[in-house]
């Protein structure tokens, strides 16, 4: 299979506490990936380091075999349009309403004319279920529907990839569950390759091809889900099951 | 002997705060100090890390707000063009400062006006007919572009540390960076470009309107012909006054733009950062204005403006 995204030996430190401990990592094209692990186990710094938000203070990371930590600001804008990224808490424009938030990339990047970018957006916002919604400000929806809204910005440029930090959480679990079927649908139906960090299980259970589990800087386990609740590690055992006593210390 | 080098640092910063009477007591408490430090006590040592890290602090600000500084006019060239959102912050900095920018002129004119007819007649009957010359020629020069900017930097540059500031912590920049586009061109260039041609024209219509209050309170309250005042104006402001006056102020509305975009960046840590940052952004504006207006106004007149 195609390597879409390669990770060789990310290392990242705050201080002297080191979050990613030279970590690698293959993502094939087309796959949906998640990356779980429990809260501050580097996962969203993970995702940051591959959008370019952070730079790792060792390490790689190949983006279709271009290695984006050598590129300058204005070539990694290029690399950028080929992501789309939904935020943890979906970082909505909030001067904008849901109808400018969707098109802003169309509108900079797209030669589209504006009939085509109202047509565009209506339609990736009904894919998320928020059709009709255009005028509505960010600060009037819930978190769940602003996250609808990030994923629908997200996909308005039909990225190849999709990276998502924690799409399902304080979302209800039908939205959730909505969220999960338009990420698998956009894999199945344009083959992008998705990375989506999370600690839903559940949601990964569902959704996943491969499943890494991020434990103490390090990735503990990469594998299909099968594998990943065959897998007999006492630590992942206990976070899968969402136990409190284990291995796992918790803070 | 007290060698508790935390009493020794409070005396220490105490002594120099109060403009200390004893050198003697400062080099004792120096020696303490320096005491405690070559046996390793904490405080001493934090005294001078402290230093240290404000000094570096100070430089990696300054240095950033360089590179910051240059960014935003390296983006100006490249495309898109984002023609509407220069028009919106022409709007906002400009159209919407028009008011409080002119009403102060008019009343600083009007009160410049008395405080220097009212003690000048005192000394010489029929000087006031030389107000309008001395009225026009500090608006122009001085108070027109150093109030103005000040004021702006006030309703202005808050207004866009606490935006810049509030997308910064709620990560909408991080957002804009992943939308490929580039936050300083995104945000910082707009604001620059909006202030250095809006702020400008305001500072003009200051310098009309604050001489028009000038003019007024000499007619009103001095009995001064509104022609003997133009006259005196046109006699004393040259073209060279005007160019000095006008031109200070493109200077000032960058550094407005500049300072406030580049603390609302560096906003971190919710509702509080965005507040210290808003802080920062007006009390560095005005610093520097009235620093830059110093170095600007002798660097004039070293070539005779």
């Amino acid at each position: 299979m195609e390597i879409k995204i390669k990770i060789e030996n990310l290392s990242k430190k705050f201080g002297t506490f080191e979050v990613l401990k030279s970590v690698s990592l293959d993502i094939y094209k087309g796959e949906i990936l998640y990356v779980v692990g429990k809260s501050g186990s580097g996962k969203s710094v993970l995702l940051k380091n591959i959008t370019g938000l952070l730079q790792p203070d060792q390490g790689k990371i190949f983006i279709d075999s271009v290695n984006i930590l050598e590129k300058s600001e204005d070539e990694l804008i290029a690399i950028r349009k080929k992501m789309g990224v939904l935020f943890q808490m979906a970082a909505l424009f909030d001067s904008m309403n849901v109808f400018e938030n969707v098109a802003f990339t169309l509108r900079r990047f797209s030669n589209f004319s504006k009939n085509q970018i109202k047509d565009i957006v209506k339609q990736k916002l009904e894919m998320v279920g928020m059709g009709g919604m255009e005028l509505l400000f960010p600060a009037s929806l819930s978190m769940g529907m602003q996250k609808r809204v990030g994923l629908a910005r997200a996909i308005a440029l039909e990225p190849e990839i999709i990276l998502c930090d924690e799409p399902t959480t304080a979302v209800d679990p039908l939205s959730g569950a909505a969220v999960d079927d338009l990420i698998m649908r956009l894999n199945q139906e344009l083959g992008v390759t998705v990375i989506i960090i999370s600690h839903d299980m559940e949601s990964a259970f569902r959704t996943a091809h491969r499943v890494s589990m991020l434990y103490q800087g390090n990735f503990l386990f990469t594998g299909s889900v099968e594998e990943l609740k065959q897998c007999e590690d006492p630590v992942i055992q206990q976070f899968i099951n969402g136990r409190a006593e284990g291995p796992i210390p918790i803070i | 002997m007290r060698c508790d080098t935390r009493w020794y640092l409070q005396r220490f910063e105490l002594t120099c705060r109060c403009c200390f009477d004893t050198d003697i007591l400062l080099s004792v408490d120096v020696g303490f100090l320096l005491m405690g430090i070559m046996n390793g006590k904490s405080m001493g040592m934090n005294f001078f890390i402290k230093v240290g890290d404000a000094v570096l602090n100070l430089l990696e600000n300054v240095g950033a707000f360089s590179i910051f500084s240059y960014q935003t006019i390296r983006w100006i060239f490249k495309r898109p063009f984002d023609g509407k959102m220069l028009l919106q912050q022409m709007n906002e900095i400009g159209v919407k400062s028009v008011p409080v920018g002119v009403v102060s002129a008019f009343f600083v004119g009007m009160v410049m006006t008395l405080q220097i007819g009212g003690s000048m007649e005192k000394y010489m009957t029929g000087i006031s007919s030389f107000l309008g010359g001395g009225i026009s020629l500090s608006m122009v020069r001085e108070l027109a572009p150093v109030l103005t900017s000040i004021l702006l930097a006030g309703r202005v540059g808050s207004s866009m540390a606490a935006e810049v500031g509030t997308m910064k912590v709620t990560e909408q920049i991080d957002a804009l960076i992943t939308l490929a586009t580039n936050p300083i061109h995104y945000l910082s260039v707009p604001r620059f470009l909006a202030s250095i041609i809006t702020i400008p024209m305001i500072v003009a219509m200051a310098v009309l309107v604050g001489s028009a209050g000038g003019a007024l309170i000499s007619n009103l309250v001095f009995e001064v012909p509104l022609l003997l005042y133009m006259d005196s104006a046109r006699q004393m402001v040259r073209v060279s006054d005007l160019i000095s006056g006008i031109s200070k102020s493109y200077f000032f509305a960058a550094e407005i733009s500049l300072v406030s975009v580049f603390t609302g960046f560096r906003a971190s840590g919710g509702a509080k950062g965005v507040g210290s940052a808003t802080i920062s952004a007006v009390v560095l504006s005005f610093m520097m204005i009235i620093v830059s207006d110093y170095f600007v106004t002798f660097i004039y007149k070293l070539f005779g403006y």
